[in-house]
């Protein structure tokens, strides 16, 4: 399927990336080149074949439901790029 | 010094003819000399380095040293160290200072290795030549014009340049076998969930694997044992016995120590798209194999080709959704002017990412939107089923499987920068172990020489089946017993 800059705009908005209308076309460019390379994909019967998600054949492990880690809140948030009395500082989201 | 093995470095250190300190700062002063030039290491930290040497001189001296204690090892920048600017070669954590330590961390300091630094890579492990990381391309020491290979091309320059006495690396399309073979030293991607991907950023978590990047099979099988072993934190880490991998390596002497085994040669790997110099060093590999007592078994993996679709289609996704954590909020870049929320996401990811990173994300994010999963994601999975049965169908027929680990030799920085398919096709014999989940590993076969008249490293690819790496580092350690290889330092590096 041949991708169009309206494409590669909608997508980047899903990503929540940014992107000029000259990096678009140069994205454009190079997105078309590797979707290209995928549709190779397309020439394949896979009719009944069951999907692998993991090479192990395991299932997920449960573990007792007790306290595993103590609260490092002053260390972690030590390195966020902005917090205030413990909490994330974001812009504001509601009026 | 530089270039002996990790067992003659512990028998030094154990006898007391040379101090973990002085061991430690004899490469940092080599790093110090030579990591301006080749860009290996992105972080040092001498401070905590030497301190972490003195420990391991005072544990040697109470009579407490394992394997391992003493050695100064490089940590390619994926894993998170506490207290080490930890920042995967991107924008995105230039100024991150990991609050923990990965699996793979912990693991070496509980044997007392010291951290000589952290190693350049490919942004997010995101590339085959190193050459996408934040901070710079990475020479590779045979020469300086090429490219290391990626993405562990850091810790893949600081093995070749002896910048460190062995390195960690991480391989999720062949980022531990191909740089291994472009600079010639002896690489092993683990079965999937044999070490813990606690703390390693996460880039496809269905085919990350971390492992051993070193000068020989016998030290791979030192660094293997130290960082396997079952983790909880892991979900996908693998509940069984601990195994000694050098076990076996003292057998693999006399005249035909492999006598009756299979070697699987698939018909793909020696197809177009291979140079013609490699197939010659490769052929010349398994003739010596024939020597050592294997035998030669004609097999096909019909669906390898069909592996890099795949594999641009799965490993996206995953990084898509993986990625979607660098939000500007907890930790990591965020832009200095943004209007809202969503601003703020948007100007942070687009300056706190690089080109090659935007591109897969972009890609992933495409593969997953409404209306395309089925034709893309879950076809690729399918097919992903049918890499893998290939392998399955294969070793019916033999123990191992051989072939080349790149296509070709390393080529020049910039050569493929340009174009990402190009790019991407330097792991035409790599990625398909990866989907599968099986080990591989490359050892070093042989030298090709460049149009330009450059002897460049060849490595042999040596693939297991899933937890054969015991078996498979004795078929790496027969051949180096009767060839050298691997013992080979590049001119002015000795």
């Amino acid at each position: 399927m041949a991708l169009n800059l309206d494409d590669i705009k909608r997508i980047a908005h899903l990503a929540r990336i940014e992107v000029s209308d000259t990096e678009a076309q140069e994205t454009l460019n190079k997105l078309s080149g590797i979707l290209g390379l995928i549709e190779q994909m397309q020439a394949v019967d896979t009719t009944g074949i069951v999907p692998m998600s993991h090479s192990q054949d395991v299932t997920q492990r449960l573990r007792e439901d007790v306290v595993t880690a103590t609260n490092q809140r002053e260390l972690f948030q030590s390195i966020a790029p902005a917090t205030q009395d413990g909490l994330y500082l974001v812009p504001k989201v509601i009026e | 010094m530089i270039n002996s093995s990790l067992k003659q470095l512990g028998q030094q250190l154990a006898s007391k003819q040379v101090s973990s300190v002085e061991l430690t700062q004899a490469y940092l002063q080599r790093m110090a000399q030579l990591n301006p030039t080749i860009n290996a290491y992105v972080t040092i930290d001498e401070d905590k380095t030497l301190a972490q040497a003195k420990a391991a001189d005072a544990r040697i001296a109470a009579g407490n040293a394992v394997p391992l204690t003493g050695i100064p090892l490089a940590q390619k920048d994926i894993f998170c160290a506490k207290g080490w600017r930890t920042t995967c070669s991107s924008k995105m954590l230039e100024t991150f200072i990991s609050p923990y330590d990965a699996h793979v961390i912990s693991q070496f300091d509980a044997a007392g290795a010291v951290n000589l630094g952290k190693t350049n890579m490919d942004e997010f492990a995101m590339g085959s030549s190193n050459e996408t990381s934040y901070f710079g391309g990475v020479k590779n020491p045979w020469d300086f014009d090429r490219v290391p290979g990626g993405s562990s091309g850091g810790s893949a320059a600081a093995v070749a340049a002896r910048l460190c006495a062995a390195a960690t690396g991480t391989d999720t399309g062949g980022s531990i076998r191909q740089p291994a073979s472009l600079c010639g030293f002896t690489g092993l991607k683990p079965t999937y969930g044999l070490v813990s991907r606690y703390g390693m950023i996460a880039f496809a978590s269905s085919l990350d694997q971390a492992g051993p990047m070193a000068k020989s099979a016998e030290d791979c099988a030192l660094m293997l044992n130290v960082m396997a072993g079952f983790d909880e934190r892991d979900s996908t880490s693998v509940n069984r016995q601990k195994e000694d991998y050098t076990r076996g390596l003292a057998s693999m002497t006399g005249d035909q120590p492999l006598k009756g085994l299979r070697i699987g040669l698939p018909k793909e790997y020696f197809a177009e798209g291979l140079n013609a110099d490699v197939a010659k060093v490769i052929e010349t590999a398994i003739a010596e194999y024939k020597k050592l007592g294997a035998e030669i078994v004609d097999i096909s993996l019909p669906n390898n080709n069909l592996s890099i679709p795949v594999y641009y289609v799965l490993a996206p996704a995953e990084a898509s959704s993986n990625l979607s954590r660098f939000d500007g909020v907890r930790y990591g870049h965020r832009a200095a002017e943004y209007n809202d929320l969503l601003d703020m996401y948007m100007k942070s990811r687009a300056e706190g990412f690089g080109a090659e990173v935007k591109r897969r994300i972009l890609i992933g994010t495409y593969v997953l939107s409404a209306g395309y999963y089925d034709a893309y994601y879950l076809k690729a999975q399918q097919i992903r089923r049918l890499i893998a049965q290939d392998f399955v169908e294969a070793f019916k027929h033999c123990d191992v499987i051989m072939g080349p680990a790149a296509p070709s030799t390393a080529f020049k920085a910039g050569e493929k920068t340009s174009d990402p398919v190009a790019m991407y096709l330097e792991d035409l014999y790599t990625i398909a172990v990866n989907l599968a989940g099986l080990p591989g590993m490359s050892v070093p076969a042989g030298f090709a020489q460049s149009p330009d008249g450059k002897a460049l490293p060849v490595g042999l690819q040596i693939i297991g089946n899933y937890f054969d790496e015991a078996r498979m580092l004795e078929i790496g350690h027969a051949y180096q017993q009767v060839t050298d290889w691997h013992q080979r330092v590049p001119a002015g590096l000795e």
